[in-house]
């Protein structure tokens, strides 16, 4: 007579019992704010395409503090998008040989960091530039 | 192996998960600032970055078309894609219902954005 | 020899399929030194203090795989974690995580051998090679791409760590793929179409997220979110190219 009960433990709560995974819902949870500044990107286009009057009311609409401490808190989880979208690059590349020595993971992390920061500077040069 | 392996169709949302995913991790925090802080506080940037006239000229040139475009639809189609399996993490199993609603939203979204750029004109 | 002969708190999640309705922690009082591993403690309590605690082990030095246990909550191997590291607190040991347990420390390890066995862990030759025409050759190089993949010692932390895996038993999971992804990468292998269709599957890589703490815990460091995460990307070309290719791509 098979004595085999094997338990099944449940799954419930995983991710509050290590810190490792609380990090993790919490990287995976800027994507919330990158939906919601994607929707507030919508609606401007949206007025936009309705006239002048309409889309000053919605560049105005910007400047109201509920929506700035908003931007605030989004530029926080963008760059902690961007900080832990390249901490995890390196886990999903090939091996990169540079000079016969495989690249460390901080290089890679640090390169791509380095990237984002140079497209940022020239966006917001581009923009000033376009602008005067 | 017994039982008949079903290929995922899983690429098509991963591949544009990844590209958004990439767009707004190299523009996203910049834009977030011009568009939600600088322009708005009046910060680093021309009073009028973000005048009806400049914003129209951008919107109806092709290139600008192709910029919004792509920072919109794409930020939400990583967004979608993400949300969709953190609801799987946290137990959440909605199934067909919930990738109607996420990646479905997603491809409205798209579609609203192109419409918009397309009525906007030239 | 250290002459100290402190008491450390070892707390086991004990089950036994016979008489219990589910598992129950208890605790042991063991004498250790700063040179006992946990393993060690472990078996004072079995010598001990209660003969009928069950877990696996063997070779005691970091290389067989038997002794994986969750020890506060994360995937180890017993037999190079130390109590000294964790005294005066309490010591939490738990059978590995998203195993079903057989009995205290024992988990059911059937499926993890199956999807070992379904990626075919062997060289699967361009053709048929005679013995006169002797060894394969292979550079340094060529054995430097795969080398970190073919250190699983099959101890099944990742699988522990893996949430996906937990969520979804079916999932391929960490160490399948690096071992797919070892013969896939060798030189001498020429079966990575036959393997794609695994790969490629809703049991394959596309259930990870990315979570990446398989790779924290491996002992080894094989690195398998590497594997299954690259794989992402071959299995994405695979999807989107196979109309292009005369055979079509893998299935």
């Amino acid at each position: 007579m098979n004595k085999r009960r094997p338990y099944v433990r449940p799954m419930a709560g995983w991710w509050r019992k290590n810190p490792f995974f609380v990090e993790y819902m919490i990287h995976e949870g800027t994507a919330l704010f990158v939906a919601a500044y994607a929707l507030i990107l919508l609606t401007g286009l949206v007025y936009l395409s309705r006239g002048e009057a309409a889309w000053n009311v919605w560049l105005e609409g910007l400047k109201n503090p509920w929506y700035i401490a908003f931007h605030w808190l989004t530029l926080a989880a963008m760059c902690y998008h961007t900080y832990t979208w390249f901490k995890i690059m390196p886990r999903t590349m090939p091996p990169v040989i540079v000079g016969g020595k495989r690249l460390p993971d901080f290089a890679i992390t640090g390169s791509g960091l380095a990237v984002a920061a140079t497209a940022s500077l020239a966006m917001l040069g581009l923009v000033w530039g376009m602008a005067r | 192996m017994k039982k008949t392996l079903k290929r995922s169709n899983a690429p098509i949302f991963w591949a544009l998960f990844g590209a958004g995913g990439m767009l707004s991790a190299l523009l996203g925090p910049i834009l977030v600032f011009i568009t939600g802080l600088a322009v708005p506080l009046g910060m680093l940037l021309p009073a009028d970055t973000m005048s009806y006239a400049n914003m129209l000229t951008f919107a109806q040139n092709i290139i600008g078309k192709g910029f919004i475009f792509a920072i919109i639809s794409l930020f939400l189609w990583h967004a979608a894609h993400r949300i969709f399996h953190s609801l799987h993490d946290v137990g959440i199993h909605a199934g067909i219902v919930a990738k109607l609603i996420f990646y479905g939203g997603a491809m409205v979204g798209t579609l609203i954005t192109a419409y918009t750029l397309l009525a906007i004109g030239f | 020899m250290s002459e100290n002969q402190r008491i450390i708190e070892i707390e086991v999640l004990r089950y036994n399929p016979e008489t219990d309705k589910e598992p129950s922690k208890q605790v042991f009082e063991v004498p250790f030194t700063d040179d006992m591993s946990v393993l060690q403690g472990v078996q004072y309590i079995k010598d001990y203090l209660d003969g009928s605690l069950s877990f696996r082990w063997s070779c005691r030095m970091a290389i067989c795989g038997s002794c994986g246990m969750m020890i506060n909550g994360e995937p180890s191997l017993s037999c190079e974690t130390f109590l000294r590291d964790y005294y005066p607190a309490r010591v939490r040991v738990e059978a590995l995580a998203h195993f079903p347990i057989e009995k205290d420390l024992v988990i059911n390890m059937e499926g993890f051998i199956e999807k070992l066995e379904s990626i075919q862990p062997y060289i699967i030759p361009k053709e048929e090679r005679t013995l006169a025409q002797g060894e394969y050759l292979q550079t340094p190089a060529q054995l430097a791409s795969y080398e970190q993949f073919s250190s699983c010692i099959n101890c099944m932390l990742c699988y522990a760590a893996c949430p996906q895996f937990g969520l979804n038993a079916e999932f391929i999971g960490p160490a399948a793929m690096a071992l797919l992804h070892r013969y896939n990468i060798d030189s001498r292998d020429a079966g990575k179409a036959e393997r794609m269709e695994l790969v490629n599957s809703e049991e394959g890589v596309f259930n990870c997220t990315a979570v990446g703490y398989c790779s924290e815990v491996c002992p080894k460091h094989v690195d398998p979110a590497n594997a299954v995460n690259q794989n992402k990307t071959n299995s994405a070309a695979d999807y989107f190219l196979r109309f292009l290719t005369p055979k079509g791509g893998a299935k």
